[in-house]
């Protein structure tokens, strides 16, 4: 009972703070009810008994992600104002798509059923998680089994990474930097010049 | 009130992924919008996961799903740096200004 009345509080939220995601008129606004529905979906995951994720979710997208979006909604200078216009234009449009794929998707969730043989093809069972926490039970399987999807993802981490300061990253004239290069390259004959000065006849 | 099963987390994940979707097209202009529309479909394809993963006892979902949030993650990354470099080269965002490559 209290599980049903948890479910559809976190749920109502999500799908409420999801609405106020695409239809907030300011941007920063929709970023932090963006930052809302990852917290209600965490909470959904932890009602799935998946706690790992559940915090994962929170210091990953909330943490990082949506402060990621923040920072770049904040620092451009941008008139979202102007962004807005013909955002009825595109309402009809957008309803019926989003209509068809609703009707569409609650048809098959209507329909289907598991296969006969599906709990047969189940890979790595849950185990008990009175005696296994959920990140320990993860963490077997995750450098055991997916040790190469791992490192696969750690891989596309570092290409973002890598991509994300090469993509910002800008070299300003302007500014003057040491260059440790330059200063160790020097030498006395490149740096100091020896001149006879004849009296009173100044260089 | 009925027990909670599969049938409403895939309810909410199918609401939640179709915001995502209505969000890209009432925002066609917005590209920071946008990208917050798709991390909001990919987050009702994970609670799709978990859900399946929960009601099935199978822990290949949730690891499925720590996946999902890495890609999701740097795709998040790679887009708002594009999105950045765009701004400081033509001092817009508007996606119909993002025409260079005469798509």
């Amino acid at each position: 009972m209290i599980q049903a009345i948890v479910f559809y509080v976190f749920a109502a939220i999500l799908i409420a703070s999801g609405v106020m995601v695409i239809s907030a008129k300011n941007t920063v606004h929709s970023v932090l009810f963006l930052i809302l529905a990852f917290f209600n979906a965490a909470g959904l995951f932890l009602l799935c008994g998946a706690e790992f994720l559940a915090m994962v979710l929170v210091i990953v997208y909330v943490g990082a992600v949506a402060v990621l979006f923040l920072f770049v909604v904040m620092l451009l200078d941008i008139n979202f104002a102007k962004l807005r216009e013909g955002f009825l234009q595109y309402l009809p449009t957008g309803a019926l798509i989003g209509l068809i794929l609703l009707v569409e998707l609650v048809m098959v969730f209507t329909s289907w059923r598991f296969a006969p043989n599906a709990p047969l093809s189940i890979g790595t069972r849950a185990p008990d998680p009175e005696m296994v926490t959920n990140t320990d039970a993860l963490g077997r399987i995750l450098y055991t089994d997916y040790v190469y999807l791992f490192q696969v993802a750690g891989l596309v981490l570092l290409v973002a990474m890598v991509g994300t300061i090469l993509l910002t990253h800008r070299r300003r004239g302007s500014v003057r930097k040491q260059r440790i290069d330059k200063q160790n390259a020097r030498n006395k004959a490149s740096s100091i010049e020896i001149r006879k000065v004849p009296s009173g006849g100044g260089i | 009130m009925a027990p909670i099963g599969l049938s409403q987390y895939l309810t909410v994940a199918a609401i939640l992924f179709t915001l995502g979707v209505f969000g890209i097209f009432l925002n066609r202009k917005n590209v920071i919008i946008i990208l917050m529309s798709i991390e909001l479909m990919l987050l009702a394809v994970n609670i799709n996961l978990v859900a399946f993963s929960h009601v099935l006892d199978d822990l290949q979902g949730q690891i499925f799903t720590m996946f999902v949030l890495t890609v999701a993650a740097a795709e998040a990354a790679i887009g708002l740096a594009i999105v950045v470099s765009f701004f400081r080269n033509r001092g817009t965002i508007a996606v119909e200004e993002i025409n260079q490559l005469k798509g």
